[in-house]
């Protein structure tokens, strides 16, 4: 007799009928998010910047201060802020708020002993995984956009909604400029999701919040690091950090989706793997602690 | 087997093994738990009851053995084999950052339909209705002890399987703890009780198993290991001397010793009320007769402490049938256990 026929005519017990699905697992993993502090410590690591560039150069007018081709395209348009500051925060503050919560997301579990307590439920691990791993991508898109939206809404309250120089010095609309701001920041969560990816897998294996978060950002470091040392040119295309960069390619004219599409696949080799290793751990792994 | 899978009982599990790198925590255990039955799982400290139950409840990956929890192997079929089942092992954790009533809320919507209507009522029969909105995290020991049970009631559990519940709560709390799962358990739930204290658990349990250093020691009723414990007698009359020389000649009287005001030796109660007889008929008055019930705790801290298995014949790993082939085994260990005591 096979087990599945055997099992499938087991009769109804006194339980409970339909099985939660992933995406309730998901709603309340952000709601835990949503209730601890470390999560608005990276909402707020990508916020204040904006901010604070903002009112900055509010009370330091002055024409040409700085010099410089963003000095005069900052003032003439509110547009750049978002631009300026994607610059700024793409190379390294995003990835680090990708890490601060990625690398606590399964972790977090292990120090609160709690995975036994969601584990003993209706719910397979791979749901619980999937859920873990979208919620913390969900938390460095939430991350990105709001810092762009606020970059865009205090740039655009101080300089105005006016049209914008591309990167390669021609014209765009305002409403366009508008719309390659959105997709520049959908650009750059392609590395970042890879972040968060490296993330869930070091905080899956080391079980360690502290541990996973600092591995992670050793790891872009190590890789800027790499990027540092001379005759490695050839494996320059190849590095995480690099693809950090591709969303510029928007910002041109035409638009060179290059950049792009290679940063879709270089990533895709290091997520993917990673995702798959970190699955594989968490299904098997014996939860002993707790 | 189809037909019949309807009466898998809630616990099978057969030759569980757990190692831990040198340390056998688990080492070949049986364990047959049935339908509406409270069954002790008792042992000592480090015994591997919790290892035990982590393997039942899919925590941990057995090293080798097979479970079935009614039919169903929580190692294949993951929360699938939980359907019906609840409950903690050591401590219950919450999200400290939560309330005990979010806490709840979270379960029930990993449990699916139905549990979250039953959130305000497992609160109210775990008596925490006051305290639902306070953080998991200031909840005292005997809270979070309380909350873990009422999670575990959110799931509507034909199986309820608890571990060590009564550890640092107060006379109060245990008295407290025993009347809830006597109450669950008249209700129809089986329980799979842990504990190190058979004191804590002997009045509410049908049957038992005691395990040491992940063996079972004994499986069976505890009514059965109680008769196995035989009886001795404590014995003071006006005349010991001669009760003594009468004592020596009376079949079935054993274990005879003579001490300054009584006189001590074991007995069934046929052959004790035959020597009362004796002691009649020759005149000898009897003062005081009385059953010195080998104390279950007596019998507790030898299965699980001094000899235990190998000076007394009882199950050991070459005395149980291999775990293979171990479908009949526990009966038998049983028969064993109980018999050579
Ligand atoms: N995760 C683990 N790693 C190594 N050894 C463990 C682990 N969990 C339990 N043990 C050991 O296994 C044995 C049984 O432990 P446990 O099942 O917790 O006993 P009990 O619950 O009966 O007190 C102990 O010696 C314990 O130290
Ligand atoms: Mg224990």
């Amino acid at each position: 007799m096979s087990v599945a026929t055997a099992t499938a005519e087991l009769p109804p017990r006194r339980m409970l009928s339909g099985r939660p699905s992933t995406l309730t697992i998901v709603s309340w993993e952000l709601r835990k998010l949503m209730a601890q502090r470390r999560t608005y410590l990276g909402l707020a690591l990508g916020a204040i910047p904006p901010l604070i560039f903002v009112v900055f150069w509010n009370f330091h007018q002055g024409p040409d201060r700085h010099g410089g081709i963003f000095a005069t395209e900052i003032t003439q348009s509110g547009l750049a802020t978002p631009v300026l500051m994607l610059l700024f925060e793409s190379a390294f503050l995003l990835p680090l708020i990708a890490a601060l919560v990625s690398g606590d997301i399964v972790a977090n579990e292990d120090s609160n002993g709690t995975l036994k307590t969601i584990l003993t439920r209706s719910v397979d691990r791979g749901q619980v995984f999937a859920a873990k791993t979208l919620a913390a991508m969900a938390y460095a898109a939430a991350a990105v956009f709001g810092a762009a939206a606020i970059a865009t809404i205090a740039g655009v309250a101080s300089w105005g909604f006016h049209h914008v120089i591309t990167l390669s010095d021609t014209v765009v609309s305002a409403p366009e400029a508008l719309l390659l701001i959105v997709a520049a920041n959908a650009a750059v969560l392609i590395p970042l999701l890879t972040v968060v990816s490296i993330g869930v897998l070091l905080s899956t294996v080391t079980r360690n919040s502290a541990a996973a978060v600092v591995g992670t950002i050793g790891v872009v470091i190590v890789l800027y690091i790499v990027t540092a040392i001379p005759g490695l040119e050839a494996i320059h295309p190849y590095l995480l950090t690099g693809q950090l960069q591709a969303w510029q390619g928007l910002l041109r004219t035409p638009t060179d989706w290059g950049p792009i599409a290679h940063s879709a696949w270089v990533c895709a080799l290091y997520a993917l793997p990673s995702l798959f290793a970190a699955y594989l751990v968490f299904l098997r792994r014996d939860v002993a602690g707790g | 087997m189809a037909s019949v899978a309807g009466d898998s009982p809630p616990v099978k599990a057969r030759g569980l093994v757990k190692r831990y790198k040198d340390l056998l925590a688990v080492d070949h255990i049986d364990l047959n738990v049935n339908a509406g039955e409270v069954y002790g799982f008792l042992g000592p400290n480090g015994a591997g009851k919790t290892t035990t139950l982590r393997m039942l409840l899919g925590l941990i990956m057995p090293t080798a053995g097979h479970i079935e929890l009614f039919g169903r192997d929580p190692i294949r079929e993951g929360a699938r084999a939980l359907d019906g089942v609840a409950g903690f092992v050591e401590a219950p954790r919450f999200y400290p950052y939560l309330s005990g009533r979010k806490n709840l809320r979270m379960m029930a919507a990993l449990d699916g339909l139905g549990a979250r209507a039953r959130v305000d009522e497992v609160l109210d029969t775990v008596d925490l209705t006051d305290a639902a909105d306070k953080r998991a995290g200031a909840y005292s020991h005997g809270m979070g002890q309380r909350l873990g049970i009422a999670g575990a009631l959110l799931r509507r559990p034909e199986l309820l399987v608890l571990d060590e519940p009564a550890t640092g709560l107060d006379p109060a709390g245990i008295r407290d703890m025993r009347v809830l799962i006597g109450r669950l358990a008249s209700e129809g739930i089986t329980v799979l009780l842990s504990s190190h204290q058979l004191a804590e658990v002997q009045e509410i349990c049908d049957r038992v198993a005691i395990v040491r250093s992940g063996k079972v020691a004994y499986e069976g009723p505890l009514a059965d290991l109680r008769g196995a414990a035989g009886n001795g007698y404590r014995l003071h009359t006006s005349d010991d001397r001669r009760a003594a020389e009468l004592a020596r000649t009376t079949p079935g009287i054993h274990a005879l010793s003579v001490g300054e005001a009584e006189l001590r030796f074991d007995a069934s109660e046929r052959d004790a009320g035959a020597l009362s007889l004796a002691l009649g008929a020759a005149g000898v008055a009897i003062y005081r007769m009385a059953p010195t019930l080998a104390s279950l705790e007596d019998l507790f801290f030898e299965l699980t402490e001094g000899g235990g298995a190998a000076a007394h014949g009882m199950a050991t790993p070459d005395g149980t049938a291999p775990a293979g082939a171990a479908s009949g085994g526990t009966a038998e260990t049983t028969e064993r256990a109980a018999g050579t005591v």
